[in-house]
C-alpha cells in the first residue's frame, strides 16, 4: 500500500478518525510472498506469513484483530492461521523455523480480517452513513469483490463466495447506486498480466466490459493487485485489442472519503491510469486531472510571439 | 504430495469437471485440472509436472469453493509447482521464472520489488516485450506509485533464518 496502492492508503489515513479506526502498522513487516513464494517453498512460505503473524502478536496494543487492505496479504495471513490451526504438523514446523529468529506464532493469538470486513460488520453501515455529508446520488459504481477476499474464506466472514453483498451494501449507504451484475468475484488475472498477458487481457476486458454493460460509471475495489490490473492493464488491453474502454477504477476508501466530504486530493485521487474525473463530475467532485494531462511542453524561445523586450 | 496442508482429499475426485469448467484460466491450460488428477491418479508423473496448468492458475479459489468433494485444489496447484520446479520439469521456463525472481528479492529485502521484479523477469524471459512495458513503468513512477531502489527490512538477518531453518524442515518432509 505504501507504494502501487499509495491512493488506497492516502484514503484510508483520510478516513479513519471518521469511522474510529485505529491503526497500528507493524513495524519491520516483511512481504507476504503473494502467490508466488508458495510456489517454489511450499512450506517456508507459511514460515514467512508466520514471522509477521508473530510481530504483530508481539507488538499489539490492546487488540488481536489484524487487518490487511490487500487481498493477497489477508488470504496469506487468514491461510497460514487456519492451516497451522488444522494441521498440527505445520504449526510444529512453522514455530520451529520462527524459533530460529527467536518467535513463535500460537495460530489464532491473531482474528484476520480484510479492512472491507472491519468496515462492513465491525464499525457497520449504519456508523458509516451516518458520516456521510456529501451522498454519492447518481454514481453507478460496479462493486468488485475478486477472489482472495471471498474465496476460500477460511472464517466465514462473507455472505456468499460468488455473489456477496458486503460492498453493494456500503457503497449504497454512501448514497451511490451500485448495479447488479454477475462478475463481482471473477478474477481481474493476478499474476498473468505478468507471465501470460493474453490471458489476462481477455480477463480484464471481460470484467471491465461486464461493468460497463451494467452502466456502471466506475468499478470500485478492495484490493491493490485488481486496481493495476483493471487500471493500469486497461490501458494496455486497449491497446491489445484495439478497444477503447474508459471505465475508472477506485478503492472503496476512496469514495467512502468523497462521501465524507474530504478532498480528492486527499483521497489519492488523481493517480488512477484512466481517469475518473467524468465519472466523479456526476457527483460534482473536482478531482484532479491525472498525471498525464498535467505535462505540458516546456515552451521554447520560439514558440512565443515577438514581444518587446522588457529590460 | 505430502506437502499439502491438511488432507488434500485428491483421491475423492469424482472427475465431475466442476474445476475446469470454473476455471478462468482454463481454456488456456493444456490439462484441466479434472485431467490433471487423471493423470496422477494413473501415475503419468513427468506429464503432471510439465503440465502449464498449475502455473496458469491464479488462485482464485473457485474451483475450490465449487467442488463438491472439497477437495483443496488451489493448494495442491501450490504444491504441483514447487514439485516441478524441483524437479526442472516445465512446460516453459518463462513460468516458475516470475515465482523464482519474485522470491529472489523477497529473500534479499524482505519485501518486493516491483521494478526490479518487472525488468529482471521480462530481460530474462520476455525481452522484446520490455519496450512495450516501458510506458506502465513511466505511468507507475509519474503517479508515485513505484519505487526506483528496493527497501530492505531491518529484521533481514532473522528473516533469513527462519527461512532458512523452515526449508531445512521442508526438505526432510519429501
Amino acid at each position: 500500500m505504501q507504494r502501487n496502492a499509495r491512493p488506497y492508503l492516502d484514503s484510508l489515513l483520510a478516513i479513519r478518525e471518521d469511522i474510529d479506526l485505529e491503526l497500528q502498522e507493524i513495524e519491520d513487516w516483511n512481504c507476504c510472498g503473494a502467490t508466488e513464494y508458495m510456489s517454489v517453498h511450499r512450506v517456508a512460505a507459511h514460515a514467512l506469513v508466520g514471522r509477521n503473524l508473530a510481530l504483530a502478536r508481539d507488538q499489539a496494543r490492546d487488540t488481536d484483530l489484524l487487518t490487511a487492505g490487500c487481498s493477497a496479504c489477508y488470504l496469506n495471513l487468514a491461510k497460514t492461521d487456519a492451516q497451522m490451526r488444522e494441521d498440527a504438523g505445520l504449526k510444529d514446523t512453522v514455530n520451529q523455523a520462527l524459533a530460529a529468529g527467536g518467535l513463535e506464532y500460537e495460530p489464532g493469538a491473531m482474528k484476520v480480517r480484510h479492512l472491507l470486513d472491519l468496515v462492513c460488520h465491525d464499525i457497520g453501515y449504519d456508523a458509516v452513513k451516518a458520516r456521510v455529508v456529501k451522498p454519492l446520488h447518481g454514481l453507478k459504481v460496479a462493486a468488485y469483490y475478486g477472489c482472495q477476499v471471498v474465496r476460500p474464506d477460511y472464517d466465514s466472514r462473507w455472505d456468499s463466495h460468488e455473489h456477496p453483498t458486503a460492498m453493494d451494501k456500503l457503497l449504497a449507504a454512501l448514497g451511490a447506486e451500485p448495479v447488479e451484475w454477475s462478475l463481482k468475484t471473477q478474477c481481474c488475472g493476478g499474476h498473468m498480466s505478468v507471465i501470460g498477458p493474453d490471458v489476462a487481457f481477455g480477463l480484464i476486458r471481460r470484467l471491465i466490459h461486464g461493468a460497463q454493460e451494467a452502466g456502471a460509471d466506475l468499478v470500485v475495489t478492495l484490493c491493490p493487485m485488481c486496481q493495476l490490473n483493471l487500471d493500469a492493464y486497461q490501458v494496455e488491453m486497449n491497446k491489445h485489442f484495439h478497444t477503447d474502454y474508459q471505465v475508472p477504477v477506485l478503492y472503496f476508501t476512496q469514495l467512502m472519503g468523497l462521501a465524507f466530504g474530504k478532498k480528492p486530493k486527499d483521497l489519492g485521487i488523481g493517480k488512477e491510469f484512466v481517469d475518473a474525473a467524468p465519472a466523479l463530475a456526476k457527483i460534482q467532485a473536482e478531482a484532479p486531472k491525472v498525471a498525464e494531462a498535467k505535462r505540458k511542453r516546456r515552451p521554447k524561445p520560439g514558440d512565443a510571439l515577438p514581444m518587446p523586450g522588457m529590460e | 504430495m505430502s506437502a499439502t496442508p491438511g488432507d488434500n482429499r485428491l483421491n475423492l475426485c469424482i472427475q465431475c469437471g466442476s474445476c475446469g469448467g470454473s476455471c478462468p484460466s482454463g481454456a488456456e491450460m493444456d490439462h484441466t485440472p479434472r485431467r490433471l488428477f487423471a493423470l496422477i491418479r494413473a501415475d503419468a508423473r513427468e506429464a503432471v509436472l510439465r503440465s502449464n496448468a498449475p502455473w496458469y492458475c491464479v488462485s482464485c479459489y473457485y474451483c475450490t469453493v465449487r467442488c463438491p468433494q472439497e477437495i483443496h485444489i488451489t493448494d495442491v496447484m501450490y504444491t504441483l509447482k514447487s514439485m516441478a520446479i524441483k524437479a526442472g520439469l516445465f512446460h516453459d521456463a518463462a513460468l516458475p521464472g516470475f515465482s523464482e525472481t519474485f522470491v529472489d528479492y523477497v529473500e534479499k529485502y524482505g519485501r518486493s520489488f516491483e521494478l526490479g521484479l518487472a525488468t529482471r523477469f521480462n530481460l530474462r524471459h520476455h525481452p522484446l516485450s520490455l519496450a512495450g512495458m516501458a510506458p506502465l513503468g513511466l505511468g507507475m513512477l509519474k503517479r508515485g506509485r513505484m519505487d526506483l531502489t528496493p527497501h530492505r527490512i531491518d529484521g533481514m538477518a532473522q528473516l533469513t533464518a527462519i527461512l532458512d531453518k523452515a526449508k531445512a524442515l521442508e526438505g526432510g518432509l519429501q
